[in-house]
């Protein structure tokens, strides 16, 4: 019945990791991802685990060492936080590109510049639309959960995509909570072996990463395309086999007292559990508000989304990043172009919020719930671009 | 066994012709004789870094390579192969892996001496069990001609053109075998092709089966950008070797050994000459620029004869 633990979100990261005992193991240092590695290399050290462990000189080399090592049939991971994401982004579209399921665990932390260290997505963010597959993560016990689910999705047939799983910076990855983890053997037995139909050390010879004419780029593109789509009911069906192993279920998303909702925010990551206590609040004084919580963002469930909330008078999409597109966030673009064919739509507006680790507390909760209820009041969303938490607004 | 070339050329061929590389590239040489130097037991696996040897050697769907190939970058090749190799230990000391395979990382000079210096050193330091190879025609010579930091002071390239004020590159050819010896590498060596490949042959033997990492740096001229005529190949690098413009050596664990002199040290002129990207050099009033270059060329060697004594 599992093992109930105390562990911060990277602990729970770096123990997923010991359980699964990758063949290779590339990271650089960066804040707040950085404990991973440095746990990871006392296993190495102890001789708990006989992955190995290639401390590279650069976030680039790491994913340029995992894409290689996973060519070669070995399993590969690493670890990183906003600008090492940024450094690995050219590698990101030639992992997918190259149909190689690298797992990577983000910590979520804001781009520079100017630097900053504390948390907001748009790191991972940035990277939507490379390819990977985007699970996010609400507290430790999520991060862990989706971490080990994401090598049995990366690596089924019908995908081959990488896949990125993600964390908020200090508040999950640094703050010690329960968890509940599974036994060594279980974890073992649910990741299984990864056995690639191809690859560099299996005695066959084979090239991989061409030159790719106009004459076959476009195909190629493509096949990663329908991969992506392909790619959601491999993350069900995952999901379902590692719920009936755990007892905890996940799907594409989160309803949270969503059934009779008038009004919904939907989030994701960490600000997704306070955004549920302040509707148990509201819900305890009969007002209907419901939050969806995104977890899988990549591939987009598009129609999914549209349907759960059909019902719903005015929602808030909270998006921890900014696209500076002047037209809102990116999760906000994404779930209004997916309600465009709903016959009756809800009024849905954009906050954009606690970027760079500005601090999220029920207020802001309570303070876009109130805006709703106007938005509801006047049957007119208003300005839908907007900005929460910040001074001068 | 002695080193015979009739021999070692009619092993099975490793790179195979029907690649795009032009008439005359020391490219596809290059490779041809560092995987011909593999024992007929080993496998092996190259990396290559975006370059004109990537471009045109797997054009989907079609690949001259016989062995196992894998590009993905510009600027990580080193890093992508030690990627490789640490998967090949992992999977080999878990018995997933029998055969024995041998990593190679092939990039030009814009590949290594500049955008993938970084994760060659890294890769170099680390210690992985590798040979990198460095075909060095002394630009970027895949997107037409533009200087590297292995260009020759006054060579004329795209990107440091000859000018009524500026006489081409301005700056000396960096020396990186020397930084990569500084790296405490097992094997480092500089090659090209002369007379039937023995100096070659034998370097790149002992580079891949020296335990740890190797470093080959081989001059690998460029008949287009340098503007000779393609035949000429040997030819060059004989010149090259005699004027001392680029001397045949090695570095055993930190110990030099010259492997080849001159009997007769030619004159620089002798290889400049027949290259058009020096012509400049030859005109009048530009006396001055053939004296600096064989004062750096006999500086630099001077240097080396002493570290090898």
């Amino acid at each position: 019945m599992g093992i109930r633990e105390r562990l911060s979100g990277n602990e729970a990261v770096a123990i997923a990791l010991k359980q699964i005992n990758p063949d290779v193991l590339a990271a650089y240092p960066i804040t707040p991802s950085t404990e991973v590695p440095q746990y990871f290399a006392q296993f190495v050290a102890d001789g708990q685990v006989d992955t190995e462990f290639v401390a590279v000189e650069s976030e680039h080399s790491a994913m340029s060492a995992c894409i290689t090592a996973t060519a070669a049939g070995g399993r590969s991971a690493t670890i990183t936080s906003a600008c090492g994401l940024a450094l690995m982004w050219e590698l990101l579209y030639v992992a997918s590109g190259t149909r190689l399921p690298v797992t990577l665990a983000v910590v979520n932390r804001a781009l520079s510049g100017p630097i900053n260290i504390n948390n907001d997505h748009s790191d991972s963010m940035g990277a939507r639309d490379s390819g990977w597959i985007q699970l996010y993560s609400e507290n430790n016990q999520e991060a862990y959960d989706n971490y080990i689910m994401s090598l049995r999705i990366a690596e089924h047939k019908d995908v081959m995509l990488p896949v990125m799983t993600c964390q908020d910076g200090f508040i999950t990855s640094h703050a010690i909570e329960n968890i509940e983890l599974l036994e060594d053997d279980k974890v073992k037995a649910f990741v299984g072996e990864y056995k690639p139909e191809h690859s560099l050390l299996s005695g066959e010879s084979i090239s991989m990463g061409p030159y790719d004419t106009p004459m076959f780029y476009f195909e190629h593109q493509y096949q990663r395309a329908r991969a992506m789509v392909d790619s959601k009911q491999v993350i069900l069906d995952v999901s379902k086999e590692f719920g009936d192993l755990t007892g905890r279920y996940y799907g594409l998303f989160e309803e949270y007292k969503m059934e009779d909702a008038e009004r919904a925010i939907i989030v994701l990551n960490s600000t997704a559990g306070t955004a549920k206590a302040v509707c148990d609040e509201l819900r305890a004084k009969g007002e209907k508000v419901g939050i969806l919580k995104l977890r899988v963002y990549r591939p987009f469930p598009m129609e999914e989304i549209a349907k759960a909330i059909s019902h719903v008078k005015a929602v808030a999409v909270m998006d921890k990043a900014e696209s500076f597109s002047a037209a809102g966030g990116p999760v906000f673009t994404d779930v209004r172009s997916a309600c465009y064919e709903l016959a009756t739509r809800p009024h849905i507006i954009n906050y954009i919020y606690g970027l760079g680790g500005r601090d999220v507390p029920v207020d802001v909760i309570h303070f876009v719930f109130d805006e709703l209820k106007k938005v509801v009041a006047d049957n007119k969303p208003g300005e839908i671009y907007r900005h929460v938490g910040v001074r001068g607004v | 066994m002695a080193y015979n070339l009739k021999q070692e050329a009619s092993k099975p061929e490793r790179f195979v012709g029907g690649h795009r590389l032009c008439a005359g590239c020391g490219a596809g040489v290059a490779v041809r004789g560092v995987l011909r130097a593999l024992n007929d037991e080993d496998k092996s696996v190259s990396g290559v870094a975006t370059s004109c040897l990537e471009v045109s050697s797997f054009l989907y769907p079609f690949t001259a390579w016989n062995d196992c190939f894998i590009h993905s970058a510009f600027e990580n090749v080193a890093a992508s192969v030690a990627g490789a190799e640490a998967a090949y230990k992992a999977l080999k000391r878990k018995g997933k892996v029998k055969d024995n395979y041998k990593f190679i990382a092939f990039g030009g000079d814009g590949g290594t001496y500049d955008i993938g210096f970084q994760a060659l050193s890294g890769a170099m330091e680390r210690g992985h069990d590798m040979v990198y190879v460095c075909y060095d025609n002394e630009a970027y010579m895949n997107t037409g001609l533009q200087r590297s930091s292995a260009t020759p002071k006054f060579a004329e390239v795209s990107t440091a053109p000859v000018g009524s004020k500026i006489p081409g590159k301005m700056q000396y050819k960096k020396d990186l075998t020397e930084t990569i010896v500084a790296h405490n590498v097992p094997y480092v060596a500089q090659t090209t092709f002369t007379s039937n490949f023995k100096d070659f042959h034998e370097k790149a033997h002992k580079a891949h089966y020296t335990e740890g990492p190797a470093f080959l740096n081989i001059l690998a001229p460029c008949p287009r950008g340098w503007r000779y005529p393609p035949e000429d190949l040997m030819a060059i690098c004989k010149l090259a070797v005699d004027t001392c413009v680029w001397p045949l050596y090695e570095v055993v664990d930190g110990d030099w050994k010259l492997t080849y002199e001159p009997k007769t040290k030619l004159p620089v002129t002798d290889y400049l000459k027949p290259q058009g990207r020096f012509s400049h050099m030859f005109k009048p009033g530009a006396e001055w620029m053939l004296e600096d270059f064989q004062a750096h060329v006999d500086k630099k060697w001077e240097r080396l004869l002493k570290k090898c004594k």
